[in-house]
């Protein structure tokens, strides 16, 4: 007969990974609301959804990102070679600076979206939520000189956002914090230890003031503390998946699965995006030679996509989980779906982003929402009003410099 | 000379409303408010630097959802946030806690009682049933029973409708519920003393009843019938202190360009053949209006803003009676540390949000007979909060403030007038007892604000300090507020109209009187509504 711990050294395989900073923030898991991402153990949430939701609207919370993916892409030519794989043009990126961006098959679908970082002249990391290394490597394909370096277990990474944010990082020491742009990155000596390289960049995924932190993993905890140590008189806790998926929508922004299929995993014709499909197409930039996509794309812009990712704020407050959209209040024609919805606690509205046919944008939208009240089934028909800005974007996102909160 | 579409006299959150909505509608609006700021009982005031109280009110959940939306109050700057952690102290210092996950709070009170613990989901459900009735009548206009216009009967037959709803056995225990007293409805629930008594204390807040006396079971659910966000009985913090609300309303009525004039005190109202005309302000100025809304308590409005002439016969005497008793203090204290209270863990989701010194159903009866016999309790039943340990900007880092509400504490004392050196004899009562409950306690002072019913009286112009700008029991509740026959806003002088707390449906930051008496002021001026349905999670 085997003891328990033979049978738990049998089945570890079947056990996720832990992040950097597993250690730490398993504490603060009193709920063991354990999710997965990219193969970790990963929290929905600590103590509670609405809590974590408004350390970052109201305060500051952290989220642990180890398990993005991140590529270091590097030589003489990395730019062009970026360039090539990107719909934006990346050859004007400074270095110190990040910008958001995707890529796409050939056919202009996207695969994802992610950030750049222009580390040095030939020299980027390139951040996404869903492993990319295949595609990155083919694509370097014929290139002389890059490299593409698959930094994701060797950088620890964590989002740090919320009104305080600014202050918190001051506390910890990081000198001149408060000048760091949007979409600008920067090193700091961690502890005052010019030995432990902290970058710091000012980015995120919540529409509210917020950096991301990047160190090397033997730093990871002593960051962690530093962090907590500052921000411990301003409510510093870390967040989940759930609440990010809420700032996220406020913010406006996509993720994969709800918003858009990752073009490679996409199984049925055309059941992937385009970035005019999905409103992003700011990003793609037809003024710089051959990229993938390119030809594709410019058919598209030229006829107009087929659909458009919209923000509609919709009547009363149920939620339109899963709904049709319809031209008109009789529901006669379908034009359209909801790929995310919420109720926004700091917008007080019913909210939601939804893929509508082109064409129907001009005219009515109506949602079919069913709930239920204890069990019974209920519909309910509810206008639904465009909107052309985040539902959420404080003036202190991009303030310069950010106030203490 | 002037003349404005309306003058609101008083800029309370209500006034404000009321102000937004007439203005949204496109009429030329002037604000008019005695203090050289606004907002009344919903403020925030920095008295020692550094540190924000919300003088008054202190908490959000009634604030209608509809209203929020419909003003963009966001926007302007309002963010509703939920706390987390209410503590309960008995008379020995025993803790009640409520944890936010509701397997962990059954598990909690199981180690109080059980019985108490399984008999809190048949209490919940019962008075969410209650809740959500009332609710529904929040943003709505009551009817006149006496009144044959369709208007009135379709309303009445709607309030049938919802009321034969809930079932023939519901409908008589829900006309108990408006006469009961607190206790007698919980005695039907509980067994231990106090969860009891712990479930009680909504029941006495600002109001001069005991959990003994009938009538507070309906206070009760005053306090428990709003939500955040749909959750239903929960309350929020004002990002920045109560002020926020009234700021962010006072913003939207100023985009639809509305206008405010502070130190505006309004000495009397002009009536002339019968009808309303403007104002006279206490500096003598003359202002005219086609409407003129008073956002005052009504026995302020008739007694002190109106001469007796002008009025039909019986109003006068109406104002006079109307019960307006205060009953309540105020202690806002400014502490340097966050104060450690005793049987806590040191678990911070409950050991620094609201901490409630109730003691028991008997110390909390007592302290209500110290109010009839004009005295404040010296074993009172005070709730406290922390609004700085989740609101970054209320309080420097580090450092918190504690918003303590006390009950009971009476406007005149019978040993003769309130003194400087008696409310600071009502003030270390207080912090006595907070000390017992949090030793140490008073080393963390740095500044207190100190405010009986005289204070609350002088400062934001509530009658007795009364919090609801009148009782709410049921001789003067729904379509009885503020007097009978005069429940829809519309005042016994021609032009002239209520929009403060004294009207349907009574006192809270709700909103809700100054939108009601917007959209009828709207009716008779023949102008479209501009008020929105009020949309509650559970329609
Ligand atoms: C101590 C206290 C605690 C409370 N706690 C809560 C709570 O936590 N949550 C909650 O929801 N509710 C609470 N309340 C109740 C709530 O604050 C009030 O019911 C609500 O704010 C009333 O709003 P209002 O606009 O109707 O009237 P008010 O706020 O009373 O406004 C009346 C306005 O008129 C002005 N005024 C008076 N006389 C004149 C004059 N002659 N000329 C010009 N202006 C004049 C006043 O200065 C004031 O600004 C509390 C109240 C108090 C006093």
């Amino acid at each position: 007969m085997k003891s328990n711990s033979d049978m738990t050294a049998a089945y570890i395989d079947e056990q996720l990974k832990e992040t950097h900073f597993h250690p730490r923030s398993s504490k603060f898991n009193v709920r063991n609301a354990w999710g997965v991402w990219n193969g970790f153990k990963f929290a929905d949430y600590y103590y509670d959804v609405d809590f974590e939701y408004f350390c970052v609207r109201n305060s500051c919370g952290t989220y642990d990102i180890c398990p993005m993916q991140k590529y270091y892409i590097t030589g003489a030519d990395a730019e062009a070679m970026l360039n090539r794989m990107v719909t934006r043009d990346i050859s004007k990126l400074k270095v110190g600076r990040v910008t958001y961006l995707c890529w796409c098959t050939d056919e202009g679908r996207m695969i994802d979206d992610g950030t750049v970082f222009k580390l040095g002249p030939n020299s980027y990391m390139l951040t996404s939520g869903s492993p990319c290394i295949a595609w990155f490597k083919k694509g370097a394909f014929g290139y002389a000189d890059v490299k593409v370096t698959d930094m994701s277990d060797n950088i620890a990474a964590m989002a740090f956002q919320g009104p305080t944010t600014c202050e918190v990082l001051k506390k910890m020491g990081l000198d001149g914090i408060e000048t760091l742009n949007p979409f600008n990155f920067r090193h700091f000596p961690l502890n005052g230890d010019s030995d432990k390289k902290l970058m710091v960049s000012r980015t995120g995924f919540t529409g509210d003031l917020g950096y991301e932190l990047w160190i090397a993993p033997e730093y990871a905890l002593e960051l962690w503390d530093a962090l907590y140590q500052a921000g411990e008189n301003y409510n510093i806790h870390p967040y989940g998946e759930l609440a990010t998926g809420m700032v996220r929508l406020e913010a406006g922004f996509i993720l994969p699965g709800l918003e858009f299929n990752e073009a490679l995993k996409t199984v049925r014709f055309e059941h992937d995006q385009t970035p005019f499909q999905l409103n992003l197409g700011w990003l793609v930039d037809f003024k710089k030679p051959h990229f993938n996509g390119r030809k594709a794309l410019l058919k598209e812009k030229e006829h107009g996509p087929e659909y458009t990712l919209v923000k509609l704020d919709i009547d009363g407050n149920k939620c339109a989980e899963g709904s049709y959209l319809y031209n008109n209040e009789k529901l006669k024609k379908h034009i359209g779906y909801i790929t995310s919805t919420m109720w926004s606690p700091v917008v007080k509205a019913n909210i939601a982003l939804a893929m509508v046919e082109t064409k129907y944008l001009k005219g009515e939208i109506w949602a079919e929402i069913y709930y239920s009240k204890e069990m019974r089934p209920h519909l309910k028909v509810a206008k639904c009003i465009l909107r052309t800005k985040p539902f959420w974007a404080p003036a202190r996102t991009r303030a310069k410099p950010p106030l203490p909160f | 000379m002037k003349k404005y579409d309306a003058i609101i006299i008083g800029a309370g959150h209500n006034g404000l409303t009321n102000g937004a909505y007439l203005a949204k509608a496109g009429l030329d609006v002037l604000v008019l408010e005695k203090n050289a700021y606004i907002g009344g009982a919903a403020i925030s005031r920095e008295l020692q630097e550094g540190w924000t109280y919300s003088s008054c009110s202190y908490m959000s959940s009634m604030l209608r959802q509809a209203i929020h939306r419909d003003l963009n109050l966001s926007k302007h700057g309002l963010v509703l946030v939920p706390f987390h952690g209410m503590v309960n102290y008995g008379t020995n210092g025993e803790a009640l806690l409520d944890y936010s996950d509701a397997g962990v709070a059954y598990n909690h009170l199981r180690k109080h009682s059980p019985h108490d613990a399984d008999s809190m989901f048949r209490f919940q459900a019962d008075l969410a049933r209650y809740a959500q009735l009332i609710r529904k009548t929040l943003m709505r206009t009551p009817p006149d029973p006496t009144s044959f216009k369709p208007r009135d009967i379709k309303e009445l037959l709607w309030m049938a409708k919802e009321f034969w709803k809930l079932g023939e056995k519901e409908l008589y225990e829900y006309m108990r519920f408006f006469t009961t007293s607190a206790e007698e409805f919980l005695d039907d629930y509980f067994e231990n003393d106090l969860v009891k008594a712990a479930m009680a204390t909504p029941g006495i807040i600002g109001t001069a009843l005991g959990v003994y006396s009938p009538g507070s079971a309906y206070i009760l659910l005053h306090h428990v019938m709003g939500d955040l966000d749909g959750n239903s009985g929960a309350w929020g913090l004002a990002r920045g202190g109560m002020g926020a609300i009234s700021n962010a309303i006072a913003g939207a009525y100023k985009e639809y360009g509305g206008e405010i004039r502070t130190n505006a005190g309004v000495d009397k109202i002009l009536v002339e053949n019968g009808k309303a005309v403007g104002v006279v302000l206490e500096n003598g100025d003359e202002l005219y209006a086609n409407v003129v809304v008073s956002n005052l308590d009504a026995k302020r409005t008739f007694t002190k803003c109106m001469d007796k002439k002008d009025l039909p016969p019986g109003i006068y005497e109406k104002a006079e009676n109307f019960k307006i008793r205060g009953s309540s203090g105020k202690v806002n204290i400014a502490l340097s540390g966050l104060p450690k209270f005793i049987n806590l863990p040191d678990n911070r989701f409950i050991n620094r949000g609201m901490q409630s010194l109730v003691g028991s159903i008997d110390t909390m009866e007592r302290a209500y007979d110290c109010w009839k016999r004009g005295r404040f309790s010296d074993d009172p039943f005070v709730e406290t909060v922390i609004p700085s340990a989740w609101d970054p900007t209320v309080a420097p880092p580090g450092k918190h403030w504690m918003s303590c509400f006390v009950q009971y504490c009476p406007p005149v004392l019978s040993d003769g007038g309130w003194t400087p050196e008696k409310r600071d004899a009502f003030g270390k009562t207080v912090i006595d007892k907070i000390e017992r409950h949090s030793p140490g306690f008073k080393d963390l002072i740095v500044h207190m604000e100190v405010r009986t019913p005289v204070e609350i009286e002088n400062e934001v112009g509530l009658t007795e300090g009364n919090i609801f700008q009148g009782e709410l029991t049921i001789d003067q509740l729904f379509f009885n507020r503020p007097f009978p026959g005069y429940a829809q806003y519309r005042m016994p002088v021609k032009n002239m109209y209520m929009c403060g707390a004294s009207t349907h449906p009574g006192g809270g930051v709700s909103a809700a009187c100054g939108a009601n008496a917007a959209r009828e002021i709207l009716i008779d001026l023949k102008k479209p509504n501009s008020v929105p349905e009020d949309s509650v999670y559970d329609d």
